[in-house]
């Protein structure tokens, strides 16, 4: 049975280890998308509707074909069609330089026959709503709906009930590096692409079957990328637009978004709103849970979210809609669904709590099932100091008035077949992992090296990691779903050892002793039954002469496991003269099994925190009703943490088993919830609704006064 | 952005001169950019000229002597945040000017440029929408999203106006001086500022013609305080939700002058002499201080969603002058 073995025999897995990237990144070296430049190349821009809805009745494009220095300029709808939020792609244009593309699009006339707009949940639900999708009668989807148990016998045996609404806004993905791409034909049928992708081989596929090549014929490299979340699986119809315009011009093709397209088209995370009746029993179980639920996907559906969360209730029925918008479209979000989820179902399990009288945790505890939260509630009350918290909500004294939350999470990341790779000991002594995956930021690189220089008895920087390129062949899935390391690495550990194996087969007879009795030490080898018979790795490679060993590997259920549960704590500290709230610490317990290089694990726990914690107090799509537009499509008033708003994070990776699991999703869930609560915890009332702004905090001290 | 042609400044005669030649829009200045290259970049403005002021000669720089302080327009705003006498003698200057954006921006950005800002407004900036502000009917704010809109002042355009430096130089009687092609004058920086009901275009007297060159304060009265709160969403960079500068001359708790000016509520910096006239003589105390905030906001008219800021703005008031007291 494969095995990762023993903590205590671990030289690198599990330790914290640089990030072999680091450096490159820090210094400019490491070249992203948008740093590829090709000879002669062109610029790609993209004309987008700045209205919400409107039929298409005329694209002039001569003036901006006139324009000095603009190569092609290809329409991106066919007249008559309806343009259906702001953003929708109308024409491309290819020129010398950005700066033509950017004049060019300006020349181009729309003639548009504006029809009426729903950009709010609210407006595309109201009776006298213009229908803005012919098969969702109101703009809303066939209900899902679920039953379980016996409803009425639930809320009969409830001794508590509370009912609330809580909601959460559409939230963007802000990643640093907006989508785009660099395409090049070398022919007529093979072209190369650099793509900020999170899907190498996605995006390859999807190229293929568009111009009707065979894979092979595609190549797609990523280098380095500045985030996805999500939201880059696919080349979108700016990187087939990319690709038709290097085509007709015979020029490479540079096309990334703008930062205001990003908060546009590129997808965001789906509003949620629910409205909950729940009943707990006196003794603290939760009994009864009816919900009626909807979001927004914008013009698509996909708003869905589990409910209820994490904990069991025995007697429920949950009913969803999607609410359809004219607003950009959803895309995966870091853990889809979950964290306005766990938003929704940790504010209910206090407001429950309180109304038993019970401490939140308590009650928690008697609703979880989950073996291995129940120890992270014990560990994340012992790090935040619970016994500090309020015993009152509120009852603090001063002007600014502290609290303490809690909030949970639950995740898979226990990744899958389908990855190949190929590991090389050439005679020289290097060594070479190559696999088809990418590093959407994780540092996978990293964590390809560790497994192989443990295997081999080297240092991580010994060896040559490639990934993020199409061409060698060696497929593997996107980097979603939290699957990248529990995908990879068991296939690489494979391939490692078999390599090894090898290694071990060509010097056997050289060290006269059964290859059974060789292992690798730190650099070198030696045999196991006599020490003296030890030799340096290079010596060992120099066996090889011309024959290099190159051994694939397999994926191994043993090596990996599916299930990451996630608490979190929270302390903060509301200023109730000003509504400033200020996140003074997150203790961050992630469950992840075997963490394979600590260091950049607790880096994944950090990133999440931060990005649950803007969507817990700052981040917000602010769609406009009259105009249609998004009225806050840029980095100035669409608000994400900054320094200042980034607490002490107490990152704990808590490994439970020795087999791998992903945990790049789970550490955002429960971040909204836990602050959610602590705010409550400081000033004694509840606030529903997403972010958490001065706003909305003055004026519920203002009804709570009242 | 639009292509436009630069031109180095050489003296503020050819400037005025220059700018003379059209209206509004045609030509403008720039020295920091901070503000006016997102316009541009933004299509809100698409200038044909641009005149860089930078190249001026001694229109930057922070003189203090004996009758106060005397600092060019083109002084960057990190410099007056880090200037010794300004921290010392004039807190509410140095706390507004670090509260501005980022290091970045104050490296480059200038105090003239800082007073002469427009509006962060998400309809203003937005180029498809033709409010008020430019040349539509409509304020898009009083029926729409009208969170970081005014409270004060607003009719008929509820922009308000960004500026920090404002506020605080206004508190401590600071004074403009502007040169036009008939020369210069100078006046109290309070009148500088104008509100949508006189001119919904712009946010201040000048003229297309006009060039602000300095701004003087007189010399700080002996046992004074002073301060410039805050309120934003988040650290930085953040436009005010509503922010107080505050000067007080003490004598103990007694409040023997007070200066309070408002940013972020109102299309110009909003000096309220209701809540000054509620802490002059008086021994300041919770009761007090509260009346003051108070007696401030009593006029006030929230549109849909800034009604907290009336609440914020109370509280920041009384918060200042308790500060003064204690």
């Amino acid at each position: 049975m494969a095995s990762w073995g023993e903590a205590s025999e671990s030289r690198l897995i599990g330790k914290r280890i640089t990030r072999l990237s680091g450096k490159d990144k820090v210094t400019g070296k490491a070249k992203y998308t948008f740093d590829i430049n090709r000879p002669g190349m062109l610029y790609g821009r993209i004309l987008r509707s700045e209205v919400a809805r409107a039929t298409v009745m005329g694209v002039d494009t001569s003036e901006a074909e006139a324009l000095p220095g603009v190569k092609a300029v290809i329409p991106l709808i066919e007249i008559g069609n309806q343009l259906r939020y702001q953003g929708q792609e109308i024409a491309a244009v290819a020129a010398e330089t950005d700066d033509i593309a950017k004049d060019a699009i300006r020349l181009i006339h729309v003639d548009l026959e504006e029809l009426p707009h729903v950009v709010t949940e609210a407006d595309a639900m109201a009776d006298s709503a213009p229908q803005i999708r012919e098969d969702w009668a109101g703009n809303q989807s066939e209900p899902n709906i679920r039953e379980d148990g016996n409803l009425q016998a639930g809320f009969t045996e409830a001794a508590v009930e509370v009912e609330a609404t809580y909601h959460t806004p559409v939230q963007t993905h802000v990643c640093l590096e907006t989508h785009g791409h660099v395409v090049e034909w070398e022919d007529e049928q093979n072209l190369t692409i650099w793509a900020s992708t999170q899907g190498v081989f996605g995006v390859r596929n999807d190229f293929a079957q568009h111009f009707e090549l065979a894979p092979n014929q595609v190549r797609v490299i990523t280098e380095h990328m500045g985030g996805g979340f999500g939201s880059k699986f696919g080349p979108g119809i700016e990187g087939r637009t990319a690709a038709e315009l290097s085509r007709i011009t015979g020029k490479a093709v540079k096309l990334m978004l703008t930062r205001k397209d990003e908060h546009l088209v590129a997808g965001n995370r789906p509003s949620m709103t629910q409205n909950v009746r729940a009943g707990a029993t006196r003794d603290g179980r939760l009994i009864a849970y009816d919900m009626k639920g909807h979001g927004t996907g914008g013009i698509s559906s996909g708003a869905g979210f589990p409910a209820p969360y994490v904990y069991h209730v025995p007697n429920l029925r949950t009913e969803r809609v999607n609410v359809a918008v004219n607003a950009g479209n959803q895309r995966a979000m870091r853990a889809p669904g979950h964290p306005q989820a766990a938003f929704a179902m940790d504010s209910l399990m206090d407001e429950l709590a309180e109304k038993l009288g019970m401490n939140p945790l308590e009650f928690r505890r008697i609703n979880d099932a989950n073996e291995v939260r129940q120890a992270q509630y014990t560990l994340g009350a012992q790090e935040i100091g619970w016994q500090r918290r309020n015993n009152v909500p509120g009852s603090g004294s001063g002007v600014k008035k502290r609290g303490m939350g809690v909030g949970s999470g639950q995740w898979g990341g226990g990744g899958g077949r389908g990855t190949e790779a190929r590991v090389t000991i050439n005679s020289d002594g290097t060594v070479e992992a190559v696999t088809g995956t990418q590093d959407i930021g994780t540092g996978v690189r990293t964590v390809i090296a560790i497994i192989v220089a443990e295997e081999l008895g080297l240092a991580p920087t010994d060896i040559m990691v490639k990934v993020g390129d199409s061409q060698p062949g060696l497929q593997s899935g996107g980097s979603g779903g939290s699957q990248t390391t529990p995908s990879v690495a068991p296939v690489i550990k494979t391939a490692a050892a078999a390599a090894k194996q090898k290694l071990f087969e060509r010097i056997a007879p050289m060290l006269e002793a059964p290859v059974g009795d060789l292992r690798v030490g730190t650099g070198t080898i030696y045999v196991v039954s006599d020490r003296t018979k030890t030799i340096t790795w290079e010596q060992a490679a120099g066996q090889l002469g011309m024959e290099s060993i190159s051994e694939g590997g397999h994926w191994d259920e043993e090596l990996r496991q599916n299930g990451a549960a996630g608490t979190q704590f929270a302390e903060v500290e509301v200023d109730t003269q000003t509504g400033a709230l200020k996140v003074i610490k997150i203790v961050a317990i992630q469950d992840c099994g075997l963490a394979i290089n600590r260091l950049t694990t607790e880096s994944q726990v950090n990133g999440g925190v931060i990005m649950g914690l803007g969507q817990a107090i700052l981040e917000e799509r602010v769609m406009d009703p009259v105009t249609g537009r998004m009225l806050n499509a840029n980095l100035e008033d669409y608000k994400v943490p900054g320094t200042f708003e980034i607490p002490e994070i107490k990152s704990i990776v808590f490994d439970t088993h020795r087999r791998v699991t992903g945990v790049g999703e789970p550490p955002c869930i429960p971040t909204p919830g836990a602050i959610a609560n602590a705010v409550y915890n400081a000033i004694g009332v509840r606030i529903r609704e997403l972010p958490l702004t001065p706003d909305k905090i003055l004026t519920a001290l203002a009804e709570k006064k009242a | 952005m639009e292509k436009f042609s630069y031109i180095n400044a050489t003296s503020l005669k050819q400037v005025t001169s220059l700018l003379s030649e059209s209206g509004w829009g045609e030509i403008m200045l720039i020295a920091g950019g901070t503000d006016l290259l997102g316009e541009i970049k933004e299509y809100v403005e698409s200038p044909k000229t641009l005149i860089n002021l930078k190249t001026l000669p001694g229109m930057d720089g922070i003189e203090a002597d004996a009758s106060g302080l005397k600092i060019g327009a083109l002084t960057t705003i990190d410099d007056i945040a880090r200037h010794p006498t300004i921290q010392h003698h004039y807190t509410v200057l140095a706390q507004a000017a670090v509260s501005v954006a980022t290091p970045q921006i104050r490296n480059v950005g200038t105090l003239g440029g800082n007073l002469c800002q427009r509006p962060r407004c998400w309809y203003y900036r937005d180029e498809t929408i033709n409010c008020l502000k430019k040349s539509g009917d409509i304020c898009y704010a009083v029926d729409g999203l009208s969170k970081y809109h005014a409270i004060l002042g607003g009719d008929p355009v509820y922009i308000v106006h960004p500026s920090d430096l404002a506020p605080a130089l206004i508190a401590l009687g600071a004074s403009v001086k502007i040169v036009g092609p008939e020369g210069e004058k100078t006046m109290s920086l309070e009148e500088f500022f104008t509100l949508p009901a006189d001119n919904p275009f712009r946010e201040n007297v000048l003229e297309p013609n006009e060039i602000v060159v300095e701004v003087t304060i007189p010399q700080a009265k002996p046992n004074t305080k002073s301060f410039y709160l805050k309120a934003r969403e988040k650290g930085a960079p953040d436009f005010a939700l509503a922010s107080v500068a505050g000067v007080f001359e003490m004598d103990g708790k007694t409040c023997k002058t007070a200066s309070i000016v408002l940013g972020g509520v109102a299309p110009a910096p909003w000096r309220s002499r209701e809540a000054e006239a509620a802490l002059t003589g008086k021994m300041i105390d919770e009761s007090v201080s509260m009346r003051a905030g108070a007696d401030a906001v009593q006029d006030a008219q929230p549109l849909n969603d800034n009604a907290y800021k009336v609440t914020l703005t109370q509280n920041l008031i009384s918060r200042a002058a308790m500060m003064a007291a204690s």
